[in-house]
């Protein structure tokens, strides 16, 4: 029976490939990562520079799998990982990190750094170093189906309001429907609107689509904690009832980590292609428009920003859309000053938001999004993902702000012609 | 003696250890490579990806240009300096032609081999420093990062005191310690020579395919 410190450090020596291999063979610790991190521009803390929270992975490849390490390792000349290391790590990989890969752009030497840190979070949750709070979200997600505890029953409640109190009928369980529809619990709890809005549009386009009661959440803990076993669960119930539904396309809601989980990294986490398309609804939304299939009227005339969440932009590629689709109904669409693919994070990415612990310094990181707001003087901000929209709220509300935080799909669907 | 053993067996046992070390270890990566499949539906080239973050990565981004300042320019001063100085000063011309390619090129003058000496010399020195002095740099970097740097510094400082070719001794010396150096350098930080091609292929291939220029 291993220990949990053997587990993680096994974990860890799983996870060596060829692009470990080669990321740590090039590091020359030059610190450039650290220039591109929320968490260290806004404290000043030379352990939050990106490549130093990878220092676990790194002493297990270089103990392990180079000749130098290995040497050492056996005349005793190096200390193997001990327990304090790991439980020194996990606040700095858990809480932070928001794994927002701004480092992985700025790398002299092309070091994908998110792609390590993701994997010290695969050794973390083996060995058992996980954030209460995302522990929590996982078993809730696991029993319950989401990681806010919300059930079937809570769906069929939210749907229900939507009938009542805006007579919009959504479709649930539709065998044979084109596109499923999955929902992060914040779309179903905090933001109802969304799904307003997207019934609307959906509606106004014709298409066909269902939300599923079996699963609905599109949100996946085990990618936020680094437990690719929760992570393929979690993945397994929507193959199953995209499968009972015969789903075409899942859609991915304004939620980017579910977005980059179901198009780029759940086929790798499964080992197989998934039997559907995905498309993140930014995408459907601007496809829409291009067949002409969305039409709009009148404009938002308020002077607005688009805030571009990491894994929808830099980790998924989605960003063009977005634009295309603001410029139909923004005339004062404005740019922050680093966007698209080299936007600042809202700070709350990579499972910080659940993880109660690290609330303080995920709102002081935020001061980087504070600048770029008061650079351009808007009164809306814009984005295309839920967790951001509420890490956004609550930095906007520590600091005083009067910016409105609005959903691209909400503001769409409010100048539907 | 050592100035047959330098010029011989140490040299022999350099290079081997040197070619077969770089080859081992860009072999164990492209190894490592061929176990991994990405099952999700490109939308760009992998390919393309790949080689334009190759080409990408030599000129930093402007989001955080003036933050890296310092390491840009002097990176660029000591690897630009070191590069002319490999490969067109008359000596190793010389060297070159000698033992490799069999014919003569292009040298840089005396003045020119001065300039790029000073120029790579105080980049050298200016990321030593920095990395020394910088609070992030000094928690990062690890035994092999300051001895590579050390062996540079030696290879470059007896390089130039060999320059005039007055004496045998310094040669001697230049050449044993770049032997050192080449000994050295396939277990260490100085792999990142080579490696940086491997890793911005990775992360390029991978943004790529997700429509993303790195």
């Amino acid at each position: 029976m291993s220990t949990p410190l053997e587990r993680g450090v096994d974990m860890l020596k799983s996870q060596v490939d060829a692009r470990v291999e080669s990321y740590f063979s090039s590091c020359t610790h030059c610190g450039v990562c650290a220039e591109a991190c929320l968490f260290y521009t806004e404290t000043d803390d030379p352990r939050y520079t990106p490549i130093y929270k990878t220092e676990p992975l790194r002493k297990v490849w270089q103990q392990n799998f180079t000749l130098w390490g290995k040497l050492s390792s056996s005349l005793g000349l190096s200390k193997p990982i001990t327990e304090n290391d790991l439980s020194d790590w996990e606040t700095l990989v858990y809480d932070g990190c928001s794994m927002c890969s701004r480092c992985t752009m700025v790398c002299p030497v092309g070091i994908d750094i998110a792609y390590l840190i993701r994997k010290v979070k695969e050794g973390m949750a083996a060995a058992g170093f996980v954030p209460e709070g995302l522990q929590g979200a996982s078993q809730r997600a696991l029993k319950f189906g989401s990681p806010m505890g919300l059930t079937t029953k809570g769906l069929l409640t939210a749907v229900g309001q939507q009938k009542k109190e805006h007579d919009i009928d959504i479709p649930v369980d539709v065998v044979g429907a084109e596109y499923l529809l999955m929902l992060s619990s914040n779309e179903v709890v905090l933001y109802t609107e969304f799904l307003t809005a997207i019934s609307k549009i959906f509606s106004a386009a014709g298409i066909s689509w269902t939300v599923s009661s079996k699963h609905f959440e599109a949100t996946n803990t085990g990618v936020q904690m680094g437990d690719s076993v929760i992570a393929a669960q979690l993945l397994e119930r929507l193959l199953e009832v995209a499968s009972e539904l015969k789903i075409k396309t899942v859609i991915s809601p304004e939620c980017g980590h579910a977005y980059t989980t179901f198009r780029w990294d759940g086929p790798n986490i499964l080992g197989r292609e998934l039997p559907f398309n995905v498309v993140h609804i930014m995408e459907l939304l601007d496809q829409l428009r291009q067949d002409g299939k969305l039409k709009t009227t009148g404009s938002f005339d308020e002077r607005l920003t688009y805030h571009d969440p990491c894994n929808i932009s830099r980790r998924g590629g989605v960003l063009e859309q977005p634009r295309n689709l603001l410029n139909l109904v923004a005339p004062n669409f404005v740019e922050m000053n680093d966007n698209k693919e080299m936007n600042w994070c809202c700070g709350g990415g990579g499972g910080v938001s659940s993880n109660e612990r690290a609330e303080p310094l995920r709102l002081q990181v935020f001061n980087v999004k504070k600048r770029q707001l008061d650079e351009l003087d808007v009164t809306t901000m814009v984005t295309a993902c839920s967790n951001c929209r509420t890490m956004l709220e609550e930095g906007l509300e520590e600091n005083e702000m009067d910016v409105e935080v609005v959903s691209i799909t909400e503001l769409i669907a409010d100048h539907l012609a | 003696m050592f100035e047959q053993l330098v010029d011989g067996v140490f040299w022999n046992i350099a290079l081997i250890v040197f070619f077969v070390g770089v080859i081992w270890r860009l072999i164990t990566v492209l190894v490592l490579r061929s176990k991994r499949i990405d099952y999700s539906v490109a939308r760009n080239s992998g390919v393309s990806g790949a080689v334009m973050a190759n080409i990408r990565g030599f000129y930093p981004r402007k989001e955080v240009s003036a933050r890296i300042r310092l390491q840009v320019i002097a990176g660029y001063m000591f690897h630009l300096g070191l590069f002319v100085l490999l490969f067109f000063a008359a000596p190793h011309v010389k060297f070159i032609a000698q033992h490799i390619t069999g014919f003569t090129y292009m040298t840089i003058p005396y003045w020119g081999f001065i300039v790029a000496s000073e120029i790579a010399f105080a980049g050298l020195i200016l990321l030593w420093v920095h990395r020394v002095l910088n609070p992030v740099t000094r928690l990062i970097s690890k035994r092999s990062d300051h001895i590579g740097t050390i062996l540079v510094f030696v290879v470059m400082l007896t390089g130039c005191m060999a320059l005039g070719e007055a004496s045998s001794e310094l040669r001697v010396l230049h050449r044993f310690s770049v032997e050192l150096l080449m000994v050295y350098f396939p277990f260490s930080a100085l792999m990142h020579a080579f490696m940086f091609i491997p890793s911005r292929a990775f992360t390029g291939a991978f943004l790529g395919r997700r429509g993303v220029n790195v």
